[in-house]
């Protein structure tokens, strides 16, 4: 199973079927088509990307093209009851912002990123280059990503932000990681709320 | 499989003798419609496609007229392979009453008096077309349209469908349009029906029994209109400040190429547009406000409808600006629509809808590609 897979599952299992999703940084609008077939929902998708929207548009997902960095203004209060992000808040340059705008407009929010602190990104970093992995797949000079974070990191801004943590899961590729996952997860998936 | 053209097409007249009950509370007791379709209608008649037309537009969305050699104002988005594609859908343009091409309009002979309608057409808006092309798709036996698409008051058109009769649309693709309109966006349709009003052979709009028409007011008219079609920087790239002289030599004559654009797309249009069609179309688009009813709710207004949508607008339109599209998006989504929203960079300003940027076609095609039939 490929992470991206296992991603999904997890996304899914928090998710009751029915339910108004809302997909920030949607891609090709395969998570939405994924929730859509194994929870019903009525899903949504946010993106910037020119080439992405028609790829929405070919596997008939709703994408709505706007810049998140503007925030969601036009999105009414609580009306999703879940707010996806997934691998995408580190491409963000408005973090706290969107934060905010997503527990605004949804019930809970789902956050996923890839953790910066992962032993790997360390051991790179410590052999003097920045990290290249599967979930950091870009070589330093032409990242999407702007915010580098890790999962300690991740937890400190929620506290201060007054965002509750409702369940958090720590993956490398597809094992659970309860032990130090700060050291050892690759990527964590994070279910948010209004503290 | 490669964009062919419909080829030579040529309008169909129906008429209709069952009075038309207006939203004015007028009615009109008879009337023609012009039409062309492109396409062949499936067993199930479920392929058909209304192609609504904004301001100045016609039933002839595409192909060519044997004729005069006319091509369809949407030909590069209707036709065989291209992104609204006549080998799988029948696709139909229809002139809208008031119009000049040919349905009941001014213009045309008011059965009453023998002589044309004049001011005395009663005016029209954007419900009532939809109301009339309902009628014609009657007439055509097309009980459900897979899709209703209009730019611009076109889009209006596309919005008002899946209002008015929502069980007769699966999809509505509503292109550079609005809601409704701004106070500035009726400012602008205001001046240009004064130019019209105020020219001195307009005769209180019964100009054709006098042999002549208000050509000086319709082409200002069509001036005004013109550059807010266009974005500052795409006339600024196509004139800039060229001189004709290419120095000033202090004169109301044309000097700059800016001038001698506007004054030949005026004349231009005067030449075959009428000026009450233009007054009248106008003040449907004023009217348009499919929320004036839910107390500006757009979303109760929104509510009744079934379609799935496509919308559409263009970065430099500012008649139709991005963030009117944005409210339509923003009011089918909170009424629980299925609703895709694209933006389109492209430096043509309103006009934007009509050309065939990469992105927006491809976008288009992409949707289209997944309309069931």
């Amino acid at each position: 199973m490929s992470f991206q897979r296992y991603d999904y599952d997890v996304i899914a299992n928090w998710i009751e079927p029915g339910e108004r999703i809302l997909d920030l940084g949607c891609g090709d609008g395969s998570l939405l088509r994924y929730l859509g077939e194994v929870r019903q929902v009525r899903g949504y998708g946010v993106e910037n990307d020119p080439e992405r929207i028609v790829a929405c548009a070919r596997n008939g997902i709703n994408v709505i093209q706007i810049d998140m960095e503007q925030g969601l203004a036009g999105f009414d209060d609580g009306f999703f009851d879940h707010v996806i992000m997934s691998l995408s808040l580190q491409a963000m340059r408005n973090t706290q912002g969107i934060l905010r705008e997503m527990l605004r407009v949804g019930r809970e929010a789902v956050v996923s990123f890839p953790n910066f602190a992962y032993w790997r990104h360390r051991q790179a970093i410590l052999n003097g280059h920045m990290p290249v992995s599967k979930n950091l797949p870009y070589q330093w000079y032409d990242t999407p990503n702007v915010r580098f974070f890790t999962i300690a990191d991740f937890d400190t801004l929620c506290e201060q932000e007054g965002i509750a943590i409702r369940e958090r899961l720590a993956f490398d590729e597809d094992k659970v990681i309860t032990e130090e996952p700060n050291f050892l997860a690759s990527v964590a998936l994070y279910r948010l709320g209004r503290a | 499989m490669t964009e062919q053209s419909v080829g030579i097409v040529a309008p169909q007249t129906a008429h209709f003798n069952t009075p038309l009950p207006l939203k004015s509370g007028g009615v009109l007791p008879e009337y023609d419609l012009v039409y062309e379709t492109y396409g062949t209608l499936n067993a199930s008649r479920s392929n058909a496609v209304l192609v609504c037309h904004a301001l100045s537009g016609s039933h002839h969305v595409a192909g060519v007229h044997a004729d005069s050699g006319a091509v369809g104002w949407w030909d590069n988005l209707v036709g065989p392979g291209k992104p609204l594609d006549t080998g799988r859908f029948f696709v139909i343009g229809v002139n809208n009453l008031g119009g000049c091409y040919g349905s009941s309009g001014p213009n045309s002979t008011n059965p009453a008096t023998g002589k044309p309608w004049g001011a005395d057409f009663p005016f029209v808006t954007v419900e009532d077309w939809v109301d009339a092309q309902a009628r014609l798709a009657d007439l055509l036996g097309i009980e459900r349209f897979a899709a209703v698409v209009g730019g611009s008051l076109g889009g209006m058109q596309a919005l008002s469908w899946t209002l008015q009769y929502p069980e007769r649309v699966g999809h509505a693709l509503v292109i550079a349009s609005a809601p409704k309109l701004t106070a500035q966006n009726i400012a602008f349709n205001e001046v240009a029906r004064q130019a019209i009003l105020k020219d001195p052979e307009f005769h209180g709009g019964h100009y054709y029994e006098h042999g002549v028409v208000p050509t000086r007011g319709l082409a200002l008219a069509r001036m005004v209109g013109h550059i807010t079609y266009l974005s500052d920087d795409s006339m600024d790239q196509k004139f800039g400040r060229s001189l004709r002289h290419d120095k000033p030599v202090f004169s109301y004559d044309v000097e700059f190429e800016i001038e001698s654009y506007l004054r030949y797309q005026g004349d231009k249009f005067a030449g075959y547009f009428d000026a009450n069609t233009y007054l009248l179309t106008t003040k449907a688009l004023d009217y348009y406000d499919p929320a004036f009813d839910y107390s500006g709710d757009l979303v109760a207004a929104l509510s009744r409808a079934t379609a799935d949508y496509l919308v559409v607008s263009f970065t430099t339109d500012w008649r139709f600006a991005p963030s009117r599209s944005r409210e339509i998006v923003y009011a089918l989504m909170h009424s629980d629509r299925r609703v895709s929203y694209a933006e389109i960079d492209c430096p043509a300003g309103h006009d934007s809808f009509l050309l065939d940027d990469a992105q927006y076609h491809a976008v288009l095609r992409a949707y289209i590609d997944n309309i069931r039939i």
